[in-house]
């Protein structure tokens, strides 16, 4: 049974969300994607097919125990082969909290993710600001919105050098960033970013825990991700 | 059988938060003259067979894809000489 709000459409939009050992948000992140009226298809890293999915989520947690470095072994799993080569070729992947570093760990998106800088875990309602509503996960927002998301890491720490910091922010490719306070001092306040195309985003703070009124802050701000990529790949 | 390390270490111009925790710590437990505390990782890898170049040619592989971040670390690899 589920509650909250009616899916607008139903669609056949068939999205999957890998589960990694130590994936914690997968099961939440299955959800959002049903809310918004398309089917969850559930992964395993070990997995050798993508099961022919339209679009692929990396949810947040704590794959490996963050080992090494957060998301540098969950990247080396079979899937991941699968979804680099898919994301390059178009495939529309969204990489959310550990999701996000699997992805700058696979360097499907520049620069790296490193501790909070005050070192310790930190849990909030995080105001963003919406840069980029270009991409695939991002044409149900409006330019410039600010939205309120739950933040929870450890190691949210966005860093690049000078020179790819502005070509990111050149070519418009900071798809969020934190307004009013800087959480974990990610450079030049970046939350979020794609890549050239638009169809890789990564970002820290957790769409998937606002889609429902019941829950959190009681908004739904987090919701316009996954409708975002089902009105994409309806309308391609 | 022979020892490879692995030292990998932040790049110098990335913040290191937990060196500096441990930097500030150092006057309270009575070190002194410490200006900067940077904290990294030291890999030991056993080999099995001789480390010629091609084995570590394949070590230098290993530490740049696997395991150090080059877009955040430096690393160097260096034999261990046998005692």
């Amino acid at each position: 049974m589920t509650a909250g709000p009616t899916p607008a459409a139903r669609s056949n939009t068939r999205v999957g969300v890998v589960t990694f050992p130590g994936s914690l948000d997968d099961r939440d992140t299955q959800r959002a994607i049903r809310l918004a009226g398309a089917e969850a298809v559930p992964l395993w890293h070990k997995d050798k097919s993508l099961q022919q999915v339209d679009a692929v989520v990396l949810p947040g947690g704590f794959s490996y125990g963050d080992y090494l470095r957060a998301g540098a072994i969950s990247r080396f799993s079979p899937l991941m082969e699968k979804v680099i080569d898919g994301a390059r070729a178009g495939l529309p992947v969204l990489g959310i909290c550990n999701g996000f570093q699997v992805l700058t760990e696979a360097h499907l998106l520049p620069g790296a993710m490193l501790g909070n800088d005050h070192l310790h875990f930190i849990c909030r309602d995080q105001k963003l600001r919406v840069e980029n509503t270009a991409t695939a996960w991002t044409g149900d927002y409006v330019a410039g919105q600010e939205i309120h998301i739950p933040l929870k890491n450890m190691d949210g720490r966005y860093v690049a050098d000078s020179r790819t910091l502005d070509m990111l922010e050149a070519e418009g490719r900071v798809a969020f960033r934190y307004l009013d306070v800087n959480p974990n001092g990610s450079l030049r306040d970046i939350a979020g970013i794609t890549n050239e195309a638009g169809n890789v985003v990564g970002l820290m703070p957790h769409p998937e825990h606002a889609v429902e009124p019941l829950v959190g802050s009681g908004r739904t701000d987090g919701l316009p991700f996954f409708t975002s990529i089902i009105k994409k790949l309806v309308s391609a | 059988m022979a020892r490879v390390v692995v030292d990998v270490m932040l790049k110098p111009e990335i913040l290191d938060p937990q060196g500096q925790a441990v930097q500030r710590a150092l006057p309270r437990l009575g070190f002194e003259g410490i200006s900067d505390v940077r904290q990294g990782k030291r890999f030991e890898l056993e080999v099995d067979g001789p480390v010629d170049d091609a084995a570590l040619a394949r070590i230098h592989e290993l530490a740049e894809t696997f395991l150090a971040n080059t877009v955040i670390e430096n690393f160097t690899v260096k034999v261990e000489e046998e005692k």
